[in-house]
């Protein structure tokens, strides 16, 4: 009976002491910092974010230098599946009690836009790198979402913009039916339309289509001088491998994979991916840093690959993050006031150099247009681009003066 | 909205080459159901592990196209075998519910370790020297190896069938299903028979595995997205019925082609409706018998 008694009034302090304790932590800026890498870690986009994900904001935490100076980072991670209610879920728990202080990767707008919504209304920070949809940053902006490393419109300036000036002013687009395929082919139908083409036609192949070739052949039908590839990941490569297959590039119409990774271009192959077009704001083989920081990360991961640009923008935007926090002189677990200070500083980090976040949450940094390598010029198995042109990052994504982000004031 | 012949003659065709692979794989399952009463989940698994032995076989052994076609299906189906004998024997006369969640579990995990070792994207297989190319047919350009996806799969498809519904061997099997009891009686040995079934209805799904390598990407989800639909496919074309499997398997195959055609949007869901009529109107499938 005492010992009874004893455990019991020692279970009530221990639960008050921790419910004090997380009051506290609510309000007082301390050196605790959680990050919830929230990924695709089983579907079609895991190469692109994934395991690599979690890796480089491992990475991140540890390069910050803020572990030696007494600060505790944790990260965590999870599986979204793609889906957007299992996304938004998985956002609430943690926020709600797992005490997490920053949402980061994120691929596949739809859970993108969904977690964009959570972290305004729970006043958390949503730092995505690997969705691609502009209405991120544009109609859908907070105060609370930073998108850091690509987005549809870079895409559709970059490519789509390269592939109409190249004479490719007639288009037919094959879409992935959801929120980032239907933001990319509005994005490049601007741009086309924009430089003089035509867009001939569309049709929308549902996420995760094993087989393109009805498509294929609509696009072949349309006589369509360019076929826009808007979609991503495994989606891009059955279609650009099947398109070989029924002779669609021999037939004299060009292939514009308007999203690529350098995963995708390395499981494509040289022999079926070579002479592509695509856009990229990061490859592991630009200068020194990039290389050093790619070879870190590609001995710490499970698959022993070279990071994409999401794995870099996971690890630069972090970066950013941690130099915020710093100079807040603690961790205010406050999202807003974080965002604000990581757009007033301007990031410098040794993979994608120096750039601002904007007012809309939209990191600014240089796009770059890469052209896929023939075996012949490949050095090795990751030798997969040449660059062939840069767009400053002031060109590359869509300009304050066009923007419907309620933050921007005109 | 004006219907053009030629592309829809083009996506007939196309349809087609799907619906051999649906046919090739709902085979398997209906061998498996009407002989063994198993509902095999692990299907997509040994589908997408013929793929990647006809990867291994090439990139490691040297072992081109035309023997992965025999070797791998063999291999495979030994790994089923194996997999009948230590786990799923234990399970016979038990309710189907334990064969179905022994086998899921089996293709998460198999799944679930190559997709560690390999990751998501897949890996490369290129189409033989042999069938590169394609040929003109007026209303559309046929590759030659989708040509070939056919014939083999009809090929294949009618000899199973005839095995099971016409030979000697056949009549045992069936009567094994019926009276395992009585037809060990006849001295013939129904564990053995079993294992080997299994291990045909496997090796069935890794052919398919291997005659999809070069279209698709090598990927450890390439089962996952296709199983359910071969599925419905065999719960349309009724369980453990093998002409009806096949007939099912080309034929939703087209009428996928044809929904790509003229609403894409719906083209991953209408084998689902379609299963859903089916049911509503004749729940043993189209040419299932009552049970």
């Amino acid at each position: 009976m005492r010992t009874r008694l004893a455990v019991l009034l020692v279970g009530t302090a221990l639960t008050f002491g921790m419910t004090i304790s997380a009051v506290a932590q609510d309000k007082v800026t301390d050196k605790n910092v959680k990050i919830g890498v929230l990924t695709d870690l089983s579907g079609l986009y895991a190469d692109l974010g994934g395991e690599g994900s979690v890796v480089a904001a491992e990475m991140a935490a540890d390069d910050s230098g803020l572990k030696a100076k007494g600060w505790k980072i944790d990260v965590i991670s999870a599986d979204h599946q793609n889906k957007p209610d299992v996304g938004a879920g998985i956002a609430r728990r943690w926020i709600d009690t797992d005490k997490v202080d920053i949402i980061a990767d994120v691929p596949n707008s739809g859970v993108a836009l969904a977690v964009n919504n959570i972290v305004k209304e729970k006043n958390n920070i949503l730092l995505d790198s690997g969705a691609g949809s502009s209405e991120l940053t544009n109609t859908q902006c907070t105060p609370n979402t930073i998108h850091f490393t690509y987005d549809t419109y870079m895409l559709a300036q970059s490519t789509g913009g390269a592939m109409v000036k190249a004479g490719g002013d007639t288009w037919f687009f094959i879409t992935a039916d959801y929120a980032f395929g239907h933001a990319l082919e509005n994005d490049t139908t601007a741009v086309v339309k924009a430089n003089g083409g035509k867009v001939l036609g569309s049709v929308k192949a549902p996420l995760g289509t094993a087989d393109f070739s009805s498509y294929l052949l609509q696009a072949q039908a349309s006589k369509a001088k360019v076929i826009g590839l808007a979609n991503a990941g495994g989606d891009t490569t059955n279609s650009i491998k099947q398109a070989a297959e029924f002779g669609i590039v021999k037939g004299g119409q060009k292939l514009a994979g308007l999203l690529m990774f350098i995963s995708d271009v390395h499981s494509l192959g040289l022999n079926v991916a070579q002479g592509l077009n695509l856009s990229e704001t990061f490859y592991w083989d630009t200068n020194d840093q990039t290389r050093a920081f790619s070879k870190r990360f590609s001995e710490r991961l499970k698959t022993h690959a070279m990071p994409t640009m999401v794995h870099a923008g996971v690890y630069a935007g972090l970066l950013h993050y941690f130099k915020a926090l710093e100079a807040l002189g603690g961790n205010p677990h406050d999202g807003a006031k974080v965002v604000a200070k990581m757009k007033e500083m301007p990031t410098d980090d040794p993979l994608f150099g120096k750039g601002v976040i904007r007012i809309d949450g939209r990191a600014i940094h240089p796009a770059f247009l890469f052209e896929v390598k023939t075996p012949a010029e490949s050095k090795g198995p990751w030798d997969l681009y040449k660059l062939i042109g840069t767009t400053p990052g002031d060109q590359a994504f869509r300009p304050l003066s066009e923007s419907k982000c309620p933050l921007v004031k005109h | 909205m004006s219907i053009n012949l030629q592309a829809l003659s083009a996506q007939l065709l196309v349809g087609l080459i799907n619906g051999s692979f649906y046919a090739l794989l709902s085979l398997g399952l209906a061998v498996i159901f009407g002989m063994l009463n198993i509902i095999n989940f692990a299907h997509g698994a040994v589908y997408m592990m013929g793929a990647f032995c006809a990867y291994f076989l090439l990139n490691i052994f040297g072992i081109g196209y035309w023997p992965a076609l025999i070797i791998a299906p063999v291999l495979v189906g030994i790994f089923g075998m194996v997999m009948e004998r230590t786990m799923l024997k234990w399970l016979a006369g038990l309710d189907n519910l334990y064969g179905l969640l022994l086998t899921f579990g089996l293709a998460l995990i198999i799944q679930g370790v190559f997709q560690n070792y390999f990751g998501s994207s897949g890996l490369p297989y290129a189409i033989p020297d042999e069938l590169q190319g394609g040929i003109n047919l007026g209303f559309m350009f046929l590759p030659i190896y989708r040509g070939w996806v056919i014939v083999c799969s009809l090929v294949v498809c009618l000899a199973t069938w005839y095995l099971i519904e016409r030979t000697r061997l056949g009549a045992y099997l069936r009567a094994a299903t019926e009276n395992p009891t009585l037809v060990r009686a006849f001295g013939i040995n129904v564990p053995r028979m079993i294992t080997l079934t299994y291990g045909l209805g496997v090796g069935l799904a890794a052919l398919a595995g291997v005659l999809s390598a070069p279209i698709n990407q090598v990927r450890p989800l390439m089962g996952a997205d296709l199983i359910i639909v071969v599925f419905a496919v065999v719960v349309i074309g009724g369980m453990g019925s093998i002409m009806g499997s096949i007939v099912t398997g080309f034929a939703l195959g087209v009428i996928e082609g044809l929904t790509k055609y003229f609403y894409p949007e719906a083209s991953n869901t209408v084998v689902f409706v379609l299963m859903v009529l089916v049911l509503l109107v004749k729940p043993t499938g189209l040419t299932g018998r009552a049970v």
